[in-house]
């Protein structure tokens, strides 16, 4: 399959990475190598096969559903770039 | 350099409880072989201070007679381990400047057994790499050189290994995804082992592909490697996919005696292009396997040619999903915004600033896999092929194949910066022996095997039945033993 530059965009926008326009075309190139290496997969017959969700036969290991853990507010914030008063803080995303 | 540092990770250990040496000599003995290493790019975050006061409470404890296996030893951390405190980067700009709160439970676990932490090691970014040539920190170089070119230690543990391999301390943690243990451990003519898929906690380590990523050691030997799996693993409630078995004595296991278990020779790995002498050693392993009263026996894993297709799938889908989380909110990098910028700005423009190209490549072919339309057409099938390549061993291990010998790569350590015009997918083949290892979630460990014509170390990789890491680690020993490889890489960056 080949990619086109507006996919190549679109993939960028749903990944939210900044992509220059100029860069689209050599990223479709890529993105268009990339797929035709995993295109190989199609000569697989899977009928019946199941995706694996887990390689370890075993169901997901459960706790008690209790609070184990809290009142960290500090070190939580520790990293981040713009923390104000307890929270972290972005550009305003409300008027 | 100091005789010290020349010492395995066993033999240290002997010679601290015995008295002989201390911790604290030790440490400064590694101390001094990282600063006289810095050629090589392998350690990228000072921790000496926190180094020489592990080693003064290792002392204690030795004297005190109380004194777990890895007490006192020096050994690298991966920068992929959360270390609190410690800046912990994963070789990527976008955690610039993270310091994490918490420590990883494998290297907590190392930490209660006394190790000793000399620095943070070079990694590619995000563990995305064959080469090390994807870290913000710039190319780990591997200690071995035959001319005037730099080679790569492999990757993604690039500057594990290269840092083992320069014998500035005396092992390393690693991780391994689809090779990044083993790969770079066959580079640099050292042992590395990748345990069964959920035998070390992922808690705190900074997650590339969640199904596939373990940790495990970057060592000298196989004894070496033993001893420090043994420290690194055990069940962690923190994991949800760590799996609660009791961890065995591996050191315990290495008898040597390998007589009456089956061998694997899968037929499927014998690829186009192949150097002869990796052909010629990979058969003088397998008679050395047999003279110690293996039983070789010609196997077949038929769906091996499409493990790399579904891996350039599966992890992608995994690492665009994990990073998500690098939004410039929370911690790290947060971009320099233009007035009128809003939220989806910041998110475009911080991911712009701080991934590198590999890891931009494969969030966004993992965003396309998974998008609608395509979710089924690539990500279930590669999960399903996924299954196939499971069954496929799960087939010769119930046919009593007891584990597989293989090549580790197809050939040894390249030149850093040969591989920069070729296309991504010709880097990605080099994990073409490692990569069926992650996706069945088997134990796998790589053994030095030779010197190619070059002078190049390359690597024997076994692979084992899952939660048999003790036979595995057996199998190795024997291996390693009639092997007798010890040649190691003149110190050329002093």
């Amino acid at each position: 399959m080949s990619i086109d530059t507006k996919t190549a965009a679109r993939v960028a926008k749903l990944a939210r990475i900044k992509v220059d326009e100029a860069d689209l075309p050599a990223l479709a190139q890529e993105f268009t190598n990339i797929l035709g290496f995993i295109e190989q997969l199609n000569e697989v017959n899977v009928d019946g096969i199941e995706p694996m969700t887990s390689v370890t036969p075993q169901r997901l290991f459960r706790r008690e559903d209790v609070v184990n853990d809290g009142n960290q507010q500090k070190a939580v914030l520790h990293n981040a770039p713009d923390a104000r008063e307890g929270f972290f803080t972005v550009p305003m995303v409300v008027e | 350099m100091s005789e010290l540092m020349k010492l395995k990770l066993a033999e240290a250990r002997d010679a601290l409880r015995a008295g002989q040496i201390t911790s604290v000599e030790l440490t400064d003995a590694s101390l001094k072989a990282i600063d006289a290493s810095k050629p090589l790019n392998a350690f990228v975050h000072d921790t000496s201070e926190i180094a020489r006061a592990q080693a003064v409470a290792a002392d204690e404890r030795l004297l005190a007679g109380d004194a777990p296996n890895m007490c006192g030893l020096p050994i690298g951390i991966k920068d992929l381990f959360c270390t609190n405190g410690v800046p912990t980067q994963a070789a990527s700009a976008i955690l610039g400047g993270f310091k994490p709160q918490y420590e990883s439970t494998v290297t907590e676990k190392l930490f209660n057994d006394g190790a000793v932490m000399v620095g943070k090691l070079n990694m590619d970014e995000f563990a995305m790499g064959s080469s090390n040539e994807t870290s913000v920190y710039g190319d780990a170089i591997n200690p071995w050189k035959v001319d005037s070119r730099d080679l790569t230690p492999g990757g993604s543990s690039g500057g594990s290994a290269a840092a083992v391999a320069a014998e500035t301390c005396l092992a390393a943690t690693g991780t391994d995804t689809g090779g990044s243990i083993r790969q770079p451990a066959a580079f640099t003519g050292i042992t590395g082992i990748k345990p069964t898929y959920g035998r070390c906690s992922r808690w705190g380590i900074v997650a590339f592909a969640s199904s596939l990523d373990q940790a495990g050691p970057i060592a000298k030997d196989v004894r070496d490697a033993a001893i420090m799996l043994e420290a690194m693993a055990g069940f962690d409630p923190k994991d949800s996919t760590s799996v609660n078995l009791p961890v065995p004595n591996f050191e315990a296991a290495l008898t040597g005696d390998i007589r009456g278990k089956t061998i694997g020779i899968p037929k499927e790995y014998r690829v186009d292009g192949m150097p002869d002498e990796l052909e010629t050693l990979w058969a003088n392993g397998t008679s050395m396997l047999r003279d110690a009263g293996a039983i070789i026996k010609d196997i077949s894993l038929p769906h091996t040619k499409y493990a790399l297709p579904a891996y350039y799938v599966i992890a992608p889908a995994e690492a665009s999903s994990n990073l998500a989380r690098y939004d410039g909110v929370r911690f790290g990098l947060r971009a320099k915004l233009d007035a009128g910028d809003g939220i989806t700005e910041m998110y475009e423009k911080t991911r712009a600033d701080g991934f590198g190209a590999e890891v931009k490549r494969r969030i966004m072919v993992g965003t396309y896999v998974l998008s609608a339309g395509f979710y089924d057409a690539y990500y279930n099938r590669a999960r399903r092929v996924r299954a196939l390549i499971k069954r496929d061993f799960e087939q010769v291990f119930s046919d009593g194949v007891d584990a597989i010998l293989t090549p580790s790569t197809p050939s040894s350590a390249f030149g850093l910066g040969e591989m920069a015009a070729v296309d991504p997918v010709k880097m990605y083949l080099f994990d073409v022996f490692t990569v069926t290892v992650n996706l069945a979630g088997l134990p796998g460990i790589s053994v030095p095997a030779g010197l190619d014509s070059k002078g190049l170390p390359l690597g024997l990789q076994l692979i084992g039945r899952p939660w048999e890491e003790s036979e595995l680690l057996n199998t190795a020993f024997a291996l390693e033993k009639s092997l007798n490889f010890n040649a190691k890489p003149t110190q050329w960056w002093l």
